[in-house]
């Protein structure tokens, strides 16, 4: 079992110009790693990161997007892995931290803990999948997992995190929208 | 007597093409069109769709996918259109409120009235979801439009045009059946 701050750490240390979607928990630990204009934190209408995610692959296609899901707002998006895998963006790597329950509503446990996202990422269509439950070899590989030609799926088994502080207004601020925008349209 | 049938007649001579509509979409600068299958618009606007080269169909397994998507594409400035049944759209109005509306967004939808009978007002449609949706975009705030014949058509440029232009979503209501020629 890793730590979600740990394995964003290693990830970090990788990207460059990708878009980072990502959501409640994930996006505060993210967030808490530093400033960045690419990142596009998904709120309001928990599941919907890899959709935003498809979007933005389409319209970008030379740019990596790299998806920071929880488990909780997977399984309100299922679907969303299955409509992934038909589109096949080769620019989409889809991770999800699996600490089997909803952190961001009082950590009450997923209806099926063990639910196995990598199989259904699978049998959706992703054309590359992994899963992660040592930091070592998530540290080894996340470079070579970033870079392969997608849509990739990663499952990352994680503890639940330290108490955050979940200061939604800020994350999805006006501003940080538009500087995202104005970025985007450099190309 | 004679009045009645004429009128009854020229009701019936009441048409909505889904060419002048593809034609609508195309004209308000739209490249993708995101969809989950509605029979009210299957045969004349999904079917051509799906084989319009001009056009990208993302077929999606679940309505309030597409209001992601939407969202994502407009960041680098792509316009998308979204073609739903009414039930898809009710089914996805906390994505609606969050996305589109509270985080303003041009989302623009194209929902198709099942079960509306063409010839009344979708506010006065025997159907309790149909005369629902109205109200629900009026008290989100969201411009709404009724496309129930030919005449109709010319109302969809302007209103993409618009909720571009304001960053504000807007539904274009689907009130008949689009014949697909």
């Amino acid at each position: 079992m890793m730590k979600r701050e740990d394995c964003f750490r290693a990830l970090a240390r990788h990207v460059t110009d990708e878009v980072v979607v990502a959501t409640y928990s994930s996006a505060v630990e993210w967030n808490d790693l530093g400033p960045r204009v690419l990142n596009y934190f998904s709120m309001g209408a928990m599941g919907l990161a890899s959709s935003h995610a498809l979007g933005l692959a389409l319209a970008n296609p030379t740019r990596r997007i790299i998806v920071l899901d929880g488990d909780g707002s997977l399984l309100m998006n299922l679907g969303s892995l299955v409509t992934v895998g038909a589109v096949a963006p080769k620019n989409l790597v889809h991770f999800v931290s699996h600490n089997e329950c909803y952190e961001a509503n009082g950590s009450h446990p997923l209806p099926n803990p063990k639910v196995d996202f990598s199989g259904l990422a699978r049998s959706a269509g992703y054309a590359h999948v992994f899963e992660f439950n040592d930091l070592a070899s998530f540290e080894q590989q996340v470079a070579h997992v970033i870079g392969l030609q997608g849509p990739v799926f990663a499952t990352l088994h994680v503890e639940r995190s330290r108490p955050l502080t979940y200061d939604y207004p800020t994350l999805y601020s006006p501003e940080k929208r538009r500087a995202l925008k104005a970025e985007l349209r450099k190309g | 007597m004679e009045a009645q049938t004429a009128a009854k007649a020229d009701a019936a001579k009441v048409e909505l093409h889904g060419s002048n509509i593809i034609a609508a979409i195309k004209a308000s600068g739209v490249e993708f069109v995101l969809s989950v299958p509605d029979i009210v618009t299957s045969a004349g606007l999904l079917r051509p769709i799906a084989n319009d080269p001009a056009l990208r169909l993302v077929r999606v397994c679940k309505e309030d996918e597409c209001i992601g998507i939407a969202s994502g594409l407009h960041y680098s400035d792509k316009r998308a259109l979204i073609l739903i049944q009414y039930t898809g759209f009710l089914d996805s109005l906390n994505a609606i409120r969050a996305v589109a509306v509270e985080y303003k967004q041009p989302i623009c939808m194209m929902v198709g009235l099942l079960g509306h009978e063409p010839e009344r007002l979708p506010s006065e449609s025997g159907r309790y979801g149909v005369r629902i949706i109205e109200p629900i975009c009026d008290a989100m705030g969201i411009p709404h439009h009724l496309i129930s014949q030919d005449a109709d058509v010319a109302k969809i440029k302007p209103a993409i045009d618009k909720a571009y232009a304001d960053s504000f979503p807007v539904a274009l209501l689907i009130g008949r059946r689009p014949l697909a020629q």
